[in-house]
């Protein structure tokens, strides 16, 4: 390992000045079996993935509903979007949501990792056990979990009113069912994130702390946490990002009810473009929406790796 | 202030040789004693991972007069197995795990052979624009949500006939790229280039240099990306739902799906099928527990 990263950047330094034993065709070009190997992919991506997003964009423009014929309309779809309660419950629901998951998912996964990186009995045993959830797919284990919501806890918990009525029909509170099979799921890996950024940090850190008298939480503070920063940034990117998104979870517990109170961005995007006849509609909330997770994603890397910095 | 001073001093000063410490505690001179209270802790916290498995097994075991009389957590007395053969035959069990099973090693398959070359192509040539706006076009696609793609999507597949098990593999091939290339070029480069030097001094072309050469090490990262497609492949729900048409041609997770209505309140089948289409995935999990968390593990922090 150690002499791969030494080799590469002389390798690299020489590949600009004089590289004899590098053949390529002429000065500053590639040899061509390398833009064979990287145009198929490109045209297969710009195919699959870039025209639906034009695609999408351009419909956002128009009345399409799907089918038939459509015109153009300017901006009206985007400015009726900011005046429909729907699409802004759907908002407020998705950052509520997601929100409340990925603190409660970041920190239960960091306790939990801590808690697998001291020395205990059967670590590996806990280890695969507390990753299981991530090879379950979300809709069918939240099948389960509808099922202890709805007829097992009304039973078990019946001296509690939230959970004797069902709480996946409480118009208040369903919300907070889902939040607990989202984070149930997803602890998985950022439980194996943490655990390998824990792993790097030194042993003999804490060993010298604990001699300077440095309590546990004062270790956490100034040792564990700002040198897993890193990892913390990455987490509670991809899960913010994750859980804004979500939808098998919701399709699974109470399919956005009671009425519209658990509906998600993504499922009324599905609902309102598949079967509602919102085709254009719904894709400018999906251009809205990808603004907002592109900003939020961007602001969030920002805030978190200045923090990083200041340690 | 000082104490954290005087440890994160230390920390530096520890850090530039970290990689054969850790692998020395991770082996077994780990010193510390055995922390029981921690080993508690953790043993009641993975309850909560297992109670729920717990109820998927003994509800599909259950007869619904069993189900209906307890909270659904007794052990049922006497087991129901007909519930297994009852979900086979309502949810076309066999031909929903074919096609899974068709679509995720299509995907890897496919996913495997292609990433790896495209980022081979670029990892070698990062210094030139085009690969590199290659690479900086492919990765900002992991910013762009689903839900945007979707609608298009879907006219598309329909149109060029793409509404089938064979256009899920080519989607998961491309939508997968993104990340991959990402995972692959980082390893990529760490690949000392004089390797493929002397091969190509011996008159070795591009391409055998990559087959013979590159792919062979690129293992520990095949690994890694086989698994995160597979895992991907096998539980997604919303890409099925939305592009496949044909009923012959659905998931696992799509059928649970559209078989949720049928079964309404008939709980103890429904979960014999829950437990089929999980059982698959999470019976190689189990055998291979350890290569499949370091594997993740590899990917996310390459």
């Amino acid at each position: 390992m150690t002499s791969s990263t030494q080799a590469l950047p002389a390798a690299r330094g020489a590949g600009g000045a004089d590289a004899p034993p590098v053949r390529r065709g002429t000065k500053d070009r590639a040899q061509s079996t390398f833009y064979w190997m990287v145009w198929p992919a490109v045209i297969a991506f710009f195919l699959f993935h870039t025209v639906p997003v034009l695609v999408g964009i351009f419909y956002s423009f128009t009345n399409y509903a799907g089918y038939g014929a459509w015109n153009f309309v300017g901006l009206s779809n985007y400015v009726n979007l900011f005046k429909d309660d729907r699409i802004l419950a759907a908002y407020g629901f998705s950052f509520l949501f997601a929100i409340a998951a990925t603190v409660l998912t970041n920190a239960i996964s960091l306790a939990i990792a801590m808690g697998l990186n001291a020395k205990i009995m059967a670590r590996n045993l806990f280890r695969g056990v507390y990753f299981v959830p991530y090879v379950l797919a979300a809709l069918v284990i939240g099948y389960v979990f509808q099922f202890l919501f709805s007829s097992s806890l009304p039973k078990i918990l019946s001296g509690i009113p939230l959970f004797a009525d069902n709480i996946l029909t409480n118009e208040t509170w369903a919300w907070t069912a889902i939040v607990a099979l989202a984070v149930w799921q997803a602890c998985a890996f950022t439980i194996i994130i943490y655990l390998s950024g824990l792993q790097t940090i030194p042993r003999e850190l804490y060993e010298a702390a604990s001699l300077d008298g440095a309590k546990p939480w004062r270790q956490f503070s100034s040792i564990t946490f700002p040198l897993i920063s890193a990892f913390f940034t990455i987490n509670v990117v991809l899960s913010l990002k994750g859980f804004l998104q979500v939808f098998d979870q919701i399709v699974a517990l109470t399919n956005g009810g009671p009425g519209t109170a658990t509906e998600s961005v993504t499922l009324l995007i599905f609902r309102g473009g598949f079967s509602g006849g919102e085709f254009a509609y719904q894709s400018a909330n999906a251009v809205i929406f990808f603004i907002v997770i592109t900003i939020v994603s961007l602001f969030q890397f920002k805030v978190l790796q200045r923090r990083e910095a200041d340690f | 202030m000082t104490t954290a001073g005087t440890a994160l001093g230390q920390a530096e000063a520890v850090l530039p040789e970290p990689r054969r410490r850790r692998t020395k505690n991770v082996a077994d001179d780990d010193s510390r004693k055995i922390n029981w209270w921690v080993t508690a802790l953790i043993a009641v916290c993975s309850l909560t991972i297992l109670i729920p498995l717990y109820l998927a097994v003994v509800v599909a075991l259950k007869t619904p007069d069993q189900l209906a009389a307890g909270t659904g957590f007794e052990w049922p007395n006497p087991v129901r197995w007909e519930n297994f053969a009852e979900a086979w035959e309502r949810t076309s069990f066999p031909q929903a795990l074919m096609n899974t099973a068709m679509i995720t090693v299509g995907a890897v398959v496919l996913t495997l052979l292609t990433s790896s070359v495209v980022a081979y192509g670029i990892a070698r040539n990062i210094h030139r624009p085009f690969f590199k706006g290659v690479f900086f076009y492919l990765l900002a696609a992991l910013f762009i949500p689903f839900p945007i793609i979707m609608l298009p999507l879907v006219k598309q597949t329909s149109l060029l006939g793409l509404d089938n098990q064979a256009g899920m593999i080519v989607l998961y091939t491309i939508y997968g790229l993104s990340l991959n290339i990402f995972i692959y070029t980082a390893y990529i480069r760490s690949i000392p280039i004089e390797l493929e030097e002397a091969a190509r001094v011996d008159g070795a072309s591009t391409w055998r240099v990559f087959r013979q050469i590159i792919f062979p090490l690129l293992t520990p990262m095949n690994a890694t990306v086989g698994i995160l497609t597979c895992v991907w492949a096998w539980n997604d729900f919303i890409m099925p739902l939305v592009v496949l048409t044909d009923p012959g041609a659905r998931t696992l997770p799509l059928a649970q799906y559209v078989f949720q209505g049928q079964f309404n309140t008939d709980y103890t089948v429904a979960f014999a099928s829950y437990l089929m289409a999980m059982a698959p995935l999470l019976v190689v999990y189990i055998f291979s527990q350890r290569w499949v968390i370091s594997g993740v593990t590899r990917g996310s922090i390459k």
